[in-house]
């Protein structure tokens, strides 16, 4: 059994979002940067969770990025998983992105491919659909659950107002959300072994990408509240019913 | 050449974000003098004709029993098919929990750039320029497509509804359907409950409600006002409500028009779930919450002496 992790850098929740080169590019200076919580609570850790059930799985991860990524790889592997490849591209284009992480995948030969449900710098959700769709595979979207039994996995995904069960033949491709595993921080042993854990650069295969940025902006500021005396709930009711016009 | 649009379905009824892509579908037609044709997958409860209320012209129907259940793989080639018969040139999607598994695939299958979760009309002046949220609500980014075939998913409650009293054209397209390889085994609905995503008003509450039993309120106060009940991430946490409530950064995000917060802090990961909320509410005893930054309004006070006078004031402004 063959697990491969996809895996994104994205700023630090609480980093401040500002531009640069007339708003074009994200300004990166004095940003921390974590792996995509999506990518790290959910699908990586789901794979090491499978793989403390049975030890003949293998996890390999997989990012796309230029060597900035490395120390995010690096606290992937310390959490598990026993290799890693970085495709060095530098691309935002979730074409562009999709496709190497396609070509890593046929060339592995996984039984799994694991996704965050997006992550929340460009919020897409568009890697797990497209990687799928370029090697002819299913793929389950926003899983909760998921249980392997031999080759079949039995996966729960959100839909509106609910949850559906889903019963997949592997090999296949899941993005993964809430539910799907425990948060864990890794152990001194984890951060020794990653040092020694294989990292792999591969060069990006030539794909041209489908779109670009043309700009980035700032919601305009909220104009500040309105505070209503504690006494008076009835005044909010108010202003909600005639000023706001919403209820 | 066409504008053609997902029309998604649960249990054979059209979804309200559907309706929104199909005025927004139609929107996109007439600024580029173009038809606005939908597609329809599986059967359906619903008479599609009066589709055309939302703008849309003619509607593409493949009856087929086998799309009842939904398989990403086999409706991206249902919809590739659908694409090809219609000449779309821009395909829209929901960005729901349907569109976001089909529209990359479609993206990826026919090379065509995807914009998802947009929040307005694409700016055709100069090229092809959608707007959409980034860094989770934080910022905007204007999407640049270049490719021939465009693909666009709306964002939930992003784009209102807009009605024209016109009637669809319905016909049915005949397309190969395979079967697919998910299968289906259960389906769990909470029944009579408004769904959290496409609400248009959210009441949610924190921690600051001490104790499960006290949702009553909360409840109340939703079911008034037609809203879903969400929650703060630690409330899920620890049991005292289910965690398809919890909204903010790791749970669900969301975009109504009107969000209550009642006794829940505003650290900056539940923003990022709730940010693009169009009115914030925020109901707390602490005035230096920091919700109270990202509010339109605000009470400084006990929930549990506020909210019971604005379920009283609501009833009154509802007779």
């Amino acid at each position: 059994m063959k697990i491969l992790v996809c895996i994104s850098k994205t700023p630090d929740t609480t980093a401040k979002i500002a531009f640069t080169d007339n708003n074009t590019k994200f300004a990166e200076a004095g940003v921390q940067w974590i792996i995509n919580p999506y990518d790290e609570w959910y699908a990586l850790v789901r794979a090491i969770e499978l793989k403390e059930k049975d030890s003949s799985v293998v996890i390999h991860l997989v990012t796309v990025g230029a060597a900035d990524a490395d120390p995010i790889i690096r606290k992937a592997l310390a959490l598990g998983g026993d290799e890693a490849i970085r495709v060095n591209s530098d691309s935002h284009d979730s074409f562009v992105i999709a496709s190497q992480i396609a070509a890593v995948a046929q060339e592995g030969g996984y039984d799994l491919i694991f996704t965050g449900k997006e992550t929340i710098d460009y919020n897409g959700s568009a890697i797990g659909g497209m990687v799928a769709e370029l090697l002819d595979l299913p793929f389950v979207s926003l899983a909760t659950k998921l249980e392997l039994n031999g080759t079949t996995a039995t996966i729960t995904r959100e839909i509106e107002g609910g949850e559906e069960v889903n019963e997949v033949s592997l090999p296949l491709t899941v993005s993964c959300q809430k539910g799907m595993a425990e948060q864990r921080i890794p152990n001194m042993k984890g951060i020794m072994g990653a040092r020694t854990k294989p990292l792999k650069v591969k060069e990006p295969v030539a794909i041209e990408a489908l779109t670009s940025v043309a700009g980035f902006g700032l919601p305009p500021a909220k104009a500040g509240v309105k505070l209503v005396p504690a006494d008076n709930p009835a005044e909010l009711v108010r202003l909600l019913h005639e000023e706001a016009k919403i209820i | 050449m066409s504008v053609l649009i997902f029309i998604d379905q649960a249990e054979g009824h059209v979804k309200k974000a559907s309706l929104e892509a199909i005025s927004y579908g139609a929107a996109i037609a007439s600024q580029l003098n173009l038809p606005a044709e939908g597609v329809v997958l599986g059967s359906t409860e619903e008479d599609l004709s009066a589709l055309g209320n939302y703008g849309v012209q003619t509607i593409h129907h493949v009856n087929n029993p086998a799309l009842n259940q939904f398989d990403a793989q086999v409706y991206t080639r249902v919809i590739a098919a659908a694409a090809a018969a219609s000449k779309a040139t821009v395909i829209i999607f929901s960005n729901n929990v349907d569109g976001r598994a089909i529209a990359p695939r479609l993206s990826a299958r026919l090379k065509a750039g995807l914009v998802a979760g947009a929040v307005a009309l694409p700016d055709t002046s100069n090229g092809f320029v959608v707007k959409k949220n980034v860094f989770s609500g934080k910022a905007f980014a204007n999407i640049s497509v270049t490719t021939p075939i465009k693909i666009i998913s709306l964002s939930p409650n992003a784009y209102k509804t807009v009605t024209t009293g016109g009637k669809a054209t319905v016909s049915n397209l005949d397309v190969p359907v395979e079967s697919g390889k998910v299968k289906v085994t259960a389906v769990n609905k909470v029944s009579g409950e408004i769904s959290l995503a496409e609400a248009e008003v959210v009441v949610s509450a924190g921690r600051g409600l001490k104790g499960p039993e006290n949702w009553g309120m909360v409840e109340e106060l939703a079911h008034l006002l037609h809203a879903a009940t969400a929650c703060s991430r630690p409330v899920a946490d620890i049991g005292w409500r289910p965690h398809h409530e919890h909204v903010g950064q790791t749970g669900l995000a969301i975009a109504p028009n009107l969000y209550f917060a009642i006794g829940i802090s505003g650290a900056i990961q539940h923003l990022a779930g709730v940010n693009r909320s169009k009115v914030i509410v925020v109901i707390n005893k602490d005035p230096e919450a920091p919700f109270f930054k990202a509010a339109d309004y605000g009470i400084v006070g006990d929930a549990f002496e506020v909210v019971p006078k604005i379920i009283e004031a609501v009833k009154k402004i509802q007779h």
